[in-house]
This record gives structure tokens, C-alpha cells and sequence, in this order.
């Protein structure tokens, strides 16, 4: 059951240090939860039955990365891998006190992945495919080193054995801790899938809430074919930057999954439990 | 443009905090040379005394810079920029102009030019020089419009064979309502994808600021190089201390902890070779800042070129899948329940 679903404060796409502060209002402990849309009293039981989606009112609350994991794929299909790499700090990154080793080892313990995404090989609806899941539970879902290199080796085997790739996305964009490296990665992911393409194979991206910053600016945004979730946020720059930087209210609905499929930057918004049939139906209309 | 202050290695312009007693040193020095011309009596022995301090002083001052002096220096207001490149060493330059889907972005200039003997394509970012011109370019924050030029000119040097050549300078994509809705973030996105695979050689050069995603978006290369008080960094000194120390006049050591100064960056294996600057910074003599780059591009175009299209473009892909090397552990054993649903 996700921990993180009660997220909904606003949050700057490059504000990847530390988690966004929870609501406590709306988080009452226990075996209860409100949902932040339709402010419904909810049984987290019933809530994780449904795929973490509100019962109440289709609200997709956000997914851990295991949880997507066994939520997309057929039962026990899923082969982890890449899951030895780990981050070498390149910058020895230390701040107010921090030191970003520590945070590393803490989030491994707390999540036991390696890094913020989980890749392998699985199983959609009977389908072969290479499988990237974010984490966002891993400081929220940002992308360094090891989410580059392990991204890039999935898009390399993908390219190899010609299976469609299928990545979902959750970020909060390029991970500061690891600086320009950081950026770098969307250069590196981005090249491999220049290669993937020249090979022929299918790239379905499936942006959740939220996919922001460096991550949109690269593998997210590349997709064959996109599907989001429904009322993602999905941007470059965050909604606080963009304000401040305008000095202007934005509008209603911008950067969610709908303004983006109006201005023609996402194929399809599909709700969670028909994500599985929908991958397979594009799968099948693009391989023989 | 820049062209009032270039050149003029005393006059210092606007001095930056650090270099104070450079600035009063110079002051001093003009005085002293004004009253030998008003006087008629020779100082010709404490001037020249007094320049030579000036120089060592200058000399240490820089080899000395903080990371975040060094990114002052890169945002220096009589700092070379995009467009003065294109006069200091581009000979014959012929702008095109938009992306035949929406706009002209002034932010990202491009269009035909010689380098030395070679033809290229050249693609910067100008930020603008004074209040006029910098609302003209938007300070050199580009729109999707700007990458998609960009990638427009691109396309059209692979047609005809010809080298691209990009400076870098931004503060960063412009964060804006028109900029997230035409799609910023794909336009970025398809530049990196199509820079990666483009068949004819591209040499990048960071001239002032590398603004994260708004710089690497025109940076993606088979060299990349970057000046010697220029900074590439994945966000803002300001930006990052605002977030991890909650305040932004931590940026000086958010700097020091992004690692995001040209020695740092060669040694991260972000970029491959730095381009050295005059003495006390390219603003202090564009000429000669113009000169290293010209022979940069020059030298490498030359060795670019002589690749088969098929080796320059595994070379590339080679040099962009191993920025970022991480540790490989053996591999764990896998816990059943982790692979069960």
C-alpha cells in the first residue's frame, strides 16, 4: 500500500532534495485515508484492491514502484535486472549537513531497490517486454547515474532481443546530488533509444503522476507511442517556477494529462486498469 | 553589441566584487597616467611597476576563483556572447531563421558560416547586451521554437555535409505557459535523440552559462568543450541551494557542491576539453577568448571529418553512454516474493 499516495502539495519540478511535506491534514493514520480530490473517507484496503485508485471518484493515486510492477505484468513474470549497480557519489555531494551517501543507503534500505527504477524483463498480457518502472518513492523518482546506465542497458537489451520497451514514468526531474552527471543521463537514454528506433523497435512511455523536468525533457517525451494516466502532471518546468517567472496566475488544468493531449503531446489517456490491455493492443498492432 | 568595451584591456567595465583591488589598482594606474599627461612629468617607471602588479594580482585573483566567482565571471555583463562569436570568428555567416511551425525564436540564432577554411552550420544561444536586445532574445531563455530551429538547421547541415558548431550560453529553457504548450520538453527530448544519431561531425563549445536541459538541448556532440570560467551545471547555484539549504543565499556553496567549473567537469567526464580564457577572463580580451575557440573548432572539425560516417557515429554514441559510470556490485540473490506477485 503506498505510503506517498496523500502527496498533493505542489511542488517545484527541480525540488527533487527532499520529499514533498505531506497534507497531515488529510492523512489520517491507520486503516483509513481521505482522498484529496473528492475528500472521500476511504479504506486503504479497498483503495490497494483497486489498484490505488479511489473507489469514490477514479482518483489515481500514486504507486510504489513494486506495486506497478505486479500491477502491469502477468503473475511471477517479472525478471529483475540491472539491480547491482549502484551510484559511486561522483561528487561526494554533502549539504547542510547531509551527506548524500547516507541519503542513498537510507532510501535502498527503505525501498530495496537500488535506485529510483526497476528493469527488466516481464510478461504483459502473454506479451515479451522490457520493462522500465520508476521509482518515486526513491527520492522522488529522480534521475541520476544509476537510473541512466540502468535505463540505457534495458533499451540496449530491448534493442538486442527486439522486445517492445515499455517505461513508466514518475519524477521529479534530473537528481541534483549528482550534477551535471545528472543531466547527462537524459543525453545518454535519449541516444540509446535514438539506436532502438533505428532498430525498429516499438517505445510505449506511460507518464503518471507526476513526470516532471529532466526526465520529460528526454526519455518521457520520446515515446512512440505516449499514454498518461488520467490528471497526471506532466511539465518541464514546474507550475511554481512558471508563476513566479510570469508573475501570473496559470490556467485552469495546465500541465495535467488532458491540456497535454489537447496540445497534441500525448496519444491516449488511459485509466490504470486498462493499462494491461491496452499495452498488449498497441504491442500487437505494431509487431507481426 | 559588445563591440564599445571589447578590446580594452584596462578599462574594466563593471568590476565584480572579487576583483576590487584589480578594479582600484586600475584606477590608479589611470590617474597616474592622466597626471603625467597634465603634468608633463614622467611616472613611467611606477606605471609600469604598477601594471605589473596589476597583472599578478589578476593572475592570482583567477587562479584563485571560487566556484561561484567562476560562475559570476560567466554571467560578467561585458562577457563575450553567442552573436559576438559569430563576429570574432566566423567569417561570411548567413542567418536562417524559424522552425516552420510556429516562430522565430531569438533566443537560438543559427545559420551558414566559415570557421577557418571550413564550412559549417552554427547554432548559439545570445542572451542580449543591453535592457533592449536582452527583452529582444529573452535573455537567451529559448522556446520549443529555438530547439526546433535549431534542429531544423541541423538536418539541413546533415543533408549537405557540413559540421555543426553550437556555443552555449542560457540561463536555461524559458519556464513559461506558451513555452510548456507548445511542448519545451519534447522539443529538448528530440533534439538529444536526433543530435546523437545526426550523420556529420558536431562540436559544442559552453562559451558563458550551461543552464541544464535549455543548454544540453544544442549540446549534444562528438566534442564538447567548455571555457575556462564557464559553468555547465544540471541547476542553478540559486536554484539548488533554494531547494536542499531552503535558502538561496546558500547558492555559493550550493556551487561548490555541484562540482559545475570546467577542471571539475573535465575530470567528471562531462565534457572533453576546456578552452582556455585571457588573462583574468574572456571579457578582458575577446579577441584572444575568440581565438582559443576558433582553434578548438578548427582542430577538431579537422580530425571529425576525417572518420568514416559509421565510426564518428559509434564513437558518439561511445562517449555519451559512459558519462556517468556507476559501481557494479556482484548480483544479489533475488527473494522469491520480490518477483511474485
Amino acid at each position: 500500500m503506498a505510503n506517498d499516495v496523500q502527496d498533493t502539495t505542489p511542488y517545484n519540478a527541480e525540488s527533487l532534495g527532499d520529499r514533498p511535506q505531506r497534507t497531515k491534514r488529510e492523512v489520517p493514520d491507520g486503516l483509513w485515508m481521505r482522498c484529496p480530490k473528492c475528500e472521500a473517507m476511504l479504506y486503504r484496503k479497498a483503495v490497494a484492491e483497486n489498484l490505488d485508485v479511489c473507489p469514490e471518484c477514479e482518483h489515481h493515486f500514486r504507486m510504489k514502484g513494486w506495486d506497478r510492477v505486479n500491477q502491469l505484468t502477468d503473475p511471477g513474470s517479472f525478471e529483475e535486472h540491472f539491480d547491482n549497480l549502484a551510484t559511486v557519489d561522483p561528487l561526494d555531494f554533502k549539504w547542510a549537513g547531509k551527506v548524500y551517501a547516507e541519503r542513498i543507503a537510507i532510501e535502498q534500505k527503505k525501498t530495496g531497490i537500488n535506485d529510483s527504477i526497476l528493469t527488466g524483463v516481464a510478461y504483459i498480457k502473454g506479451r515479451r517486454v522490457a520493462l522500465g518502472v520508476m521509482v518515486g518513492e526513491f527520492i522522488m523518482g529522480s534521475m541520476g547515474t544509476v537510473l541512466g546506465e540502468k535505463l540505457a542497458r534495458l533499451i540496449e537489451l530491448a534493442t538486442e532481443q527486439s522486445l517492445p520497451l515499455i517505461v513508466v514514468c514518475i519524477s521529479g526531474g534530473a537528481r541534483m546530488h549528482e550534477g551535471a552527471l545528472s543531466l547527462m543521463q537524459m543525453a545518454k537514454t535519449s541516444a540509446a533509444l535514438a539506436r532502438y528506433d533505428d532498430a525498429g523497435g516499438l517505445y510505449i512511455a506511460i507518464l503518471t503522476d507526476p513526470t516532471t523536468g529532466g526526465t520529460t525533457a528526454s526519455f518521457a517525451m520520446l515515446g512512440d507511442i505516449t499514454i498518461a494516466e488520467p490528471d497526471a502532471e506532466i511539465c518541464f518546468a514546474g507550475a511554481r517556477v512558471i508563476a513566479n517567472t510570469i508573475k501570473a496566475d496559470l490556467p485552469e488544468g495546465f500541465q495535467r494529462s488532458e491540456f497535454l493531449m489537447e496540445k497534441g503531446f500525448i496519444d491516449m489517456i488511459v485509466h490504470r486498469k486498462e493499462l494491461r490491455s491496452e499495452i498488449a493492443r498497441l504491442i500487437d498492432y505494431c509487431k507481426a | 553589441m559588445a563591440k564599445s568595451k571589447k578590446n580594452n584591456d584596462i578599462e574594466l567595465g563593471i568590476a565584480l566584487p572579487f576583483e576590487a583591488p584589480v578594479a582600484r589598482l586600475q584606477s590608479q594606474i589611470s590617474e597616474l597616467e592622466s597626471e603625467q599627461i597634465r603634468t608633463g612629468r614622467d611616472f613611467s617607471t611606477e606605471i609600469r611597476q604598477q601594471r605589473a602588479q596589476y597583472v599578478s594580482m589578476l593572475r592570482k585573483i583567477y587562479q584563485n576563483l571560487t566556484p561561484w566567482e567562476t560562475v559570476q565571471v560567466a554571467r560578467h555583463p561585458h562577457r563575450p556572447l553567442g552573436r559576438d562569436y559569430i563576429d570574432l570568428l566566423v567569417k561570411n555567416f548567413v542567418e536562417l531563421r524559424g522552425d516552420r511551425r510556429f516562430a522565430d525564436d531569438k533566443a537560438i540564432f543559427g545559420g551558414f558560416g566559415r570557421i577557418g577554411t571550413e564550412k559549417v552550420m552554427v547554432i548559439g544561444q545570445h542572451k542580449g547586451r543591453d535592457t533592449k536586445e536582452k527583452i529582444a532574445h529573452n535573455f537567451g531563455m529559448a522556446q520549443p521554437e529555438g530547439y526546433r530551429k535549431a534542429l531544423r538547421l541541423m538536418k539541413l547541415a546533415e543533408k549537405y555535409k557540413l559540421p555543426v558548431v553550437t556555443f552555449i550560453d542560457t540561463s536555461g529553457a524559458y519556464p513559461g505557459i506558451g513555452s510548456e504548450e507548445r511542448g519545451v520538453a519534447e522539443a529538448i527530448a528530440r533534439n538529444l535523440l536526433e543530435m546523437s544519431r545526426l550523420k556529420t561531425p558536431i562540436v559544442c563549445v559552453v562559451i558563458g552559462e550551461g543552464g541544464s536541459g535549455g543548454a544540453l538541448g544544442i549540446a549534444v556532440g562528438d566534442k564538447v568543450a567548455i571555457m575556462e570560467y564557464a559553468y555547465y551545471s544540471v541547476i542553478s547555484p540559486e536554484g539548488c541551494a533554494s531547494i536542499l539549504w531552503r535558502t538561496a543565499e546558500k547558492a555559493s556553496e550550493a556551487a561548490d557542491a555541484l562540482k559545475l567549473t570546467a577542471p571539475h567537469l573535465q575530470e567528471l567526464g562531462v565534457v572533453d576539453e576546456i578552452v582556455l580564457e585571457p588573462l583574468g577572463g574572456a571579457h578582458r580580451n575577446p579577441q584572444e577568448a575568440g581565438h582559443n575557440v576558433e582553434q578548438f573548432i578548427i582542430r577538431n572539425i579537422r580530425a571529425l571529418k576525417r572518420f568514416k560516417l559509421e565510426n564518428l557515429l559509434d564513437k558518439r554514441y561511445e562517449s555519451w553512454r559512459k558519462k556517468g559510470a556507476v559501481l557494479e556490485n556482484p548480483p544479489k540473490a533475488k527473494p522469491q516474493s520480490k518477483t511474485i506477485a
